[in-house]
């Protein structure tokens, strides 16, 4: 598969911003200036990259609790997501959701849910409306391994195979849902075959290399666009960090935490990209420069940016 | 006498419950090595086991309707739903089945189903993990609501509530976990009924009903107040169904005023509900109208400056009592 550079070059770029943006918030939230609970996406990143990097900004996703990495492959701002960290209104939601919630329609965010499996025929629906109105819109849905588990998962999966939506669910299967190992809690070993039993495709990718999974949704996608229906990629990673920050891991085995800690996707794909002669040394310090510039920018952006009117608590409920 | 937090009350009922009852079984997720949402199930699995401590999926609809199943046929479990808003998941579960079976079977089911949740706001963790649903579980025909505000009345109503025939909810809140709350607890077994409030404060004044932890607010109101020479009553119920009227009917004959604080979105609250049985049945002790002090008829804002526009407090009380008299 033959890609553009400046697209290969891009990639690397998004992904060195989501996990700057996570150093720096899991730094913030350390000292106390984020509250509430985060969880962050770190060692996932080549994930939503690979599968972003086939969107257009009219094209829908759903996000998960662990949101950051969707929203900032998606197209979002650090510097609007930082402020709505930080409870300000410059945030995407005016302070009102939180890490968990970022949702901007302006670029197909449809939202990002902290009850696990909400988003999944959330997804469907927006599927199915991209094809009444017959565009050629597709809707990713972002899910975890548990949410594999959960009524609606299934319930979600089955009525986009039987409409046959142009509906695509990335399966992030990270070994864990909070303390629990997916093996204990399903029996199969590939989340992918799940798929079977609604008869659509399902594959399992590499999930911390970026262009494996770039190219298993990237051909799911041409599908849904040409009206064949949904599919399923199961992208296989790890979370490098706790369930939350804060989460003292000790479910997880030391030698397991090593093996996963050499398969970052970053450095891989870095190396990759000046092996290949795409990207040299210097060039790609230089994004990751630029990339720590932004992110302070944007730490900047939100400690400036006013707090919310009190009387903000009453707007919003209704349309 | 030990001086106990409210995790470790709750710990030391469950502890003291399966000991007592075989019969007594916990599913819930992340309960075998987290001990669940916040460690107050830590230990129970190395002792009683994977048969009596069941780790499961995230599947709350499998939860909630196998604890039906187990509880039909002899068992007693406790289904352990992490966040009041996850009890949306099992909504069919919680309102068609938990609560109905036993009425729709002629009585010849019986349901001693234990669901314990988290709810409150404070933690700035956003409206999917702070809502409480108290006025919608109140609405449910034969659900059992209990309320503890402080680590003793935590553990002698969670240890009833597990013994109870019948559904029950116990909710604790996460602004209640901090270690700085602590009881002295006996080292001699106790239970505390459903159905019996508690007066958590003496006085004359307004009586002031509050539950979890509006029930700290005011005790602190209560003390700024006292120095204006107001003095207020404060009434813990313990439990929204049961409720204990005779308790809060004999108090307001006493003052002749009553404010209702609750966390909770005004319309359709358990404090509304609460209000009318006393308009009812009490109007004519009462000097004034009744108030509630509630949130607004929102959703949960996460930023801490919204949450605590959102959430009532002293200064809500103080202002209403003193506005009151
Ligand atoms: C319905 C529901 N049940 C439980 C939870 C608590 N919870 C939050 S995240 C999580 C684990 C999710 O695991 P997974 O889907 O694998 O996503 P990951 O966190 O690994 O990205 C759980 C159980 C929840 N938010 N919603
Ligand atoms: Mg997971």
């Amino acid at each position: 598969m033959e890609i553009a550079r400046e697209k290969l070059i891009d990639m690397y770029r998004v992904m060195v911003r989501i996990r700057a943006f996570e150093k720096k918030v899991s730094k913030e939230f350390a000292a106390g200036n984020i509250p509430g609970f985060l969880h962050l996406y770190t060692g996932e990143e080549a994930v939503a990259v690979g599968t972003c990097a086939n969107l257009s900004p009219d094209d829908y996703i759903t996000s998960t609790h662990r949101g950051h990495g969707h929203v900032i492959a998606k197209g979002g701002k650090t510097d609007r997501m930082m402020a709505e960290l930080y409870g300000k209104v410059a945030g995407y939601n005016k302070g009102k959701g939180g890490s968990m919630h970022i949702a901007d329609m302006g670029i197909g965010i449809i939202g990002a849910y902290g009850i696990v499996g909400s988003g999944i025929p959330i997804a469907v629906g927006a599927a199915l409306s991209a094809k009444l109105r017959k565009t050629d819109q597709v809707a990713i849905c972002f899910l975890g391994d548990g949410a594999t588990n959960t009524g609606r998962f299934h319930e979600g999966v089955n009525l986009a195979a039987c409409l046959n939506l142009p509906v695509i669910f990335i399966i992030e299967n990270n070994v864990y849902a909070e303390s629990t190992r997916i093996s204990d809690t399903c029996k199969l070993a590939n989340l992918a075959d799940r798929a079977c039993a609604y008869g659509i495709p399902g594959v399992t990718v590499e999930g911390n290399d970026v262009l494996a999974v770039y190219e298993a949704v990237g051909k799911a996608v041409a599908r849904a666009r040409k009206g064949q229906g949904p599919a399923l990629v199961e992208c296989k990673t790890y979370r490098l960090r706790g369930h939350f920050e804060g989460d003292m891991q000790t479910y997880k085995p030391p030698e397991e935490r090593e093996m996963w800690q050499k398969k970052d996707p970053i450095p891989r794909f870095r190396k990759y990209l000046i092996k290949k002669g795409v990207l040299a040394e210097k060039d790609a310090e230089r994004i990751d420069q630029e990339i720590d510039e932004e992110i302070e920018n944007a730490v900047k952006f939100a400690e400036e940016s006013p707090l919310p009117a009190p009387e903000e608590v009453l707007t919003d409920v209704s349309a | 006498m030990k001086e106990t937090t409210f995790l470790q009350a709750v710990n030391e009922a469950l502890f003291e419950e399966m000991e007592r009852d075989p019969n007594v079984i916990l599913l819930g997720e992340d309960v075998r090595i987290w001990g669940a949402p916040r460690g107050e199930f830590k230990g129970l699995f190395d002792k009683y086991g994977p048969e009596r401590v069941i780790d499961t999926p995230i599947s709350e609809t499998a939860i909630l309707g196998g604890a039906i199943g187990a509880a039909a046929t002899g068992m007693r479990p406790i289904a352990n739903i992490m966040y009041s808003s996850f009890l949306g998941v099992c909504g069919d579960e919680l309102i068609n089945h938990l609560t109905q079976t036993r009425y729709m079977s002629g009585g010849k089911i019986k349901l001693p189903v234990t669901i314990m949740s988290y709810f409150g706001a404070g933690f700035s963790a956003g409206a999917h993990h702070s809502s409480s649903l108290h006025g919608l579980l109140v609405s449910i025909p034969a659900l059992k609501v209990v309320v503890p505000s402080t680590p003793y009345d935590a553990k002698g109503l969670l240890k009833s509530a597990i013994r109870d025939d019948n559904p029950t909810i116990f909710l604790s809140h996460q602004m209640l976990m901090r270690r700085s709350l602590k009881d002295p607890i006996p080292d001699e077994e106790y239970t505390i009924p459903l159905g019996k409030a508690d007066v958590k404060r003496e006085g004359s004044d307004v009586t002031v009903v509050a539950t979890v932890l509006m029930v700290h607010r005011a005790l602190s109101a209560a003390e700024k107040l006292e120095e204006k020479g107001i003095s207020i009553e404060i009434i813990d119920p313990r439990t929204l169904v049961p409720l204990d009227k005779q308790a809060i009917i004999d108090s307001v004959k006493k003052t002749g005023r009553l404010v209702v604080m609750t966390e909770e979105p005004s319309t359709g609250s358990a404090a509304s509900t609460l209000s009318a049985i006393i308009a009812e049945e009490a109007f004519d002790f009462l000097d004034a109208p009744i108030k509630r002090i509630n949130a607004p008829d929102t959703p949960v804002p996460f930023s801490p400056i919204l949450e605590k526009v959102w959430m009532p407090d002293e200064e809500d009380l103080i202002a209403a009592v003193t506005e009151m008299i």
